[in-house]
């Protein structure tokens, strides 16, 4: 599904030139749940990005499907971003002053779905993600961290998206509500979705089949991850 | 993106961040309402000085005492204290013009006038019988002043609706009645048409008296502030001018022109000067106006461009979760037409309240002009659309990343 090709990324402010990414390859095949770890910095928010069709690489092939990405036109890229991917931002990006329920509802605006459809899947959706009902319709700025985290994640699971990117989804979480959307990714998972996650604690990477270390912009490993764990039950506090 | 949608996320857009909408449209609607109200008045002042210098008379030539002055015939109060002219200045240029007119001596003072109790200040004419023919004035109840009346000095007076609307009321049956001017009883005899005019050239605020009454009532002498000159031909005004001007040079021994004590004007010159004045007058209000646009055209560019930031992610985030560029156009094109419409429309209220405002307390016959709107309008549509969705467009050409990022 994914394959990346000598991925490098370089940033040019003034005569300053930034390195992020310098020469990453590596290939992900349908269904495959994989995490990616690394220090801060290491550029690994910057290498979902481009997963994501969201931002493009100085240099370097990426293949999304077989197509490469580089030789979609705008409206191409949209299409995709709108049917396929699913990706939640480190830094969340919700639209100011919307409710939650209307953020979560916003891509399948997009997707021209009727109304009503879109308001039950966004619920829905938001459900998946561990978000309490008593706050679907709080504006996107009077919930705490944690919820906002949890809105971001919701609104990528709400187009059904093939692949799902999820850059540190679980960051502001507490465990219980970690393992719920944890839990949310397995079943997807288990659907035959392709999964790729930014993650620092160990624990939240274990959930993947694969562990990509990455540091200074490059892959210092790429390993399959021999103690999977599964999110068998969410205990109740 | 369905139409529906698209209009509800402009709606949404709109109405979300009630300042920043509010503020873009009070920058429409104050270029527009001024520009509106600005051009209505300017003309509405030009119609007026127009029709007044219209009405009073034609084949004028006019001869007032002193050095030349602008609208020194139409203006006829507080004419300054040359006392230059005197009756048989009048007598010997009705002699001595060679063709075809008719001349008319006037002296005119501001008098307070009392009547039952009720007082006005008011400018008084005293005049004579062909004052109606050389001046146009038509009358409405009773009769003018007759030349026997003249000789006889009789305190009878003829008044314009202003002043018989001030002193007895509208509609008020005043030919027989009396009132005080300055101390002395004058009988009513009758009471003009209206001639139009507001304000300073207010024509129908006046009375008429019988000019030796005037001057021997009023002003105490034999001095006139006007003579009036009306030419039966409009072939002959040159003519009769240039033998009004020698005429009076060589009575008052004046050898330079330059030198003169009194001026000549003829209807021609008054026109003239009124439209210079009118004209520059216009240009002066387009002036302002055109400045309260440009204000407002850029508090409107102001609140658009401060908001590019905050629209830009949004752009991003909304690209990011698969919206297209034509969307993202539509709806910044939609929000920008939405916001300059809504504050165009109130910018239009706002002009046509200040105009009519005007003419309800003013007298002043303002009224707003298509196509002041259509400039108006047209110029606040043109900068809120550009400014509202060039950013847009520009941001909508940035990948995501780049547009989440922008500072
Ligand atoms: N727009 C930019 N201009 C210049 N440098 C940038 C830009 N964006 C990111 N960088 C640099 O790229 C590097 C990698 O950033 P990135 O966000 O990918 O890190 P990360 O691995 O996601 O870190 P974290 O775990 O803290 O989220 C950082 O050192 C950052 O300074
Ligand atoms: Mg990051």
């Amino acid at each position: 599904m994914i394959s990346c090709k000598n991925i490098i990324k370089t940033y040019t402010s003034g005569d300053m030139e930034t390195q992020v990414l310098r020469g990453v390859s590596f290939d992900i095949t349908d269904g495959e749940f994989v995490a990616i770890m690394g220090p801060s910095g290491s550029g690994k928010s910057t290498l979902m990005h481009i997963l994501g069709a969201l931002d493009t690489p100085t240099s370097g092939e990426y293949e999304l499907d077989g197509r490469p990405v580089s030789e979609l036109s705008d409206d191409d890229l949209a299409d995709l971003r709108k049917n396929k991917i699913g990706f939640v931002f480190q830094s969340f990006n919700l639209l100011a002053r919307a409710t939650v329920l209307r953020n979560v509802a916003l891509p399948l605006v997009y997707a021209e779905m009727p109304e009503n459809e879109r308001l039950s899947r966004a619920a829905a959706a938001l459900r998946e993600a561990g978000m309490d009902e008593s706050r679907f319709n709080y504006l996107s700025n009077q919930i705490s961290g944690g919820q906002m985290q949890r809105v971001a994640i919701a609104r990528a699971l709400v187009n059904n998206p093939s692949l799902l990117l999820a850059d540190e989804p679980t960051g502001n979480l507490d465990t219980r509500t970690g393992d719920i959307v944890l839990g949310t990714f397995q079943k997807l998972h288990e659907q035959g979705r392709t999964i790729v996650l930014i993650t620092h604690e160990l624990y939240v990477a274990e959930h993947a089949d694969r562990i990509i270390h990455i540091k200074d912009g490059l892959i210092i490993s790429d390993t399959k991850n021999i103690h999977k764990r599964v999110v068998t039950h969410i205990q109740d506090v | 993106m369905k139409s529906k949608d698209l209009l509800a996320e402009c709606y949404n857009a709109l109405t979300v961040n009630k300042i920043r909408t509010g503020l873009t449209m009070l920058g429409i609607v104050i270029g527009i309402g001024s520009v509106i109200a600005m051009v209505s008045i300017g003309q509405a002042a030009k119609n007026s000085i127009e029709a007044s210098i219209q009405s009073i008379g034609s084949n004028l030539i006019l001869v007032s005492p002193g050095s030349t002055r602008g609208l020194g015939a139409l203006v006829s109060s507080g004419r300054g204290s040359s006392q230059t002219l005197t009756n048989e200045d009048e007598k010997a240029l009705d002699s001595q013009i060679s063709l075809p007119h008719t001349t008319e001596p006037e002296t005119s003072t501001r008098a307070q006038i009392i009547a039952k109790g009720t007082n006005t200040n008011t400018r008084v004419i005293g005049t004579v019988a062909a004052y109606t023919s050389v001046r146009s004035l038509e009358i409405d109840l009773g009769s003018f002043i007759t030349d026997d009346q003249n000789r006889t000095s009789a305190k009878v007076a003829v008044i314009g609706p202003t002043t018989r609307d001030d002193l007895f009321g509208a509609d008020v049956n005043v030919v027989g009645q009396t009132m005080r001017i300055n101390g002395n009883t004058f009988k009513i005899i009758g009471v003009t048409k209206s001639k139009g005019g507001s304000g300073f050239l207010n024509q129908d605020d006046v009375a008429y008296i019988p000019l030796t009454t005037a001057q021997h009532y009023l002003t105490g002498a034999a001095y006139l502030t006007t003579i009036a000159v009306q030419a039966t031909s409009a072939s002959d005004m040159g003519t009769i001018q240039e033998e009004v001007t020698a005429a009076l040079l060589s009575r008052h021994h004046i050898n330079d022109i330059a030198q003169a004590d009194f001026t000549v004007q003829n209807q021609a010159d008054i026109v003239a000067t009124a439209s210079t004045i009118t004209s520059t007058f216009t240009t002066l209000l387009a002036a302002i106006a055109s400045i309260s646009l440009l204000v407002g055209g850029i508090g409107i560019m102001n609140m658009m461009l401060t908001t590019v930031t905050e629209r830009t992610r949004e752009i991003g985030l909304r690209k990011a979760i698969g919206a297209k560029g034509r969307d993202i156009n539509a709806q910044f094109l939609i929000e920008a037409i939405m916001l300059t419409f809504a504050g165009g429309f109130l910018g239009v209220v706002l002009g046509w309240v200040i105009s009519f405002a005007i003419s309800t307390f003013t007298g002043i016959s303002a009224a707003v002009t298509p196509s002041s709107v259509a400039l108006a309008f047209g110029v606040s549509a043109a900068i809120g659309v550009i400014f509202g969705y060039y950013p847009a467009r520009r941001a909508s050409k940035l990948n995501p990343i780049e547009a989440l990022r922008f500072e």
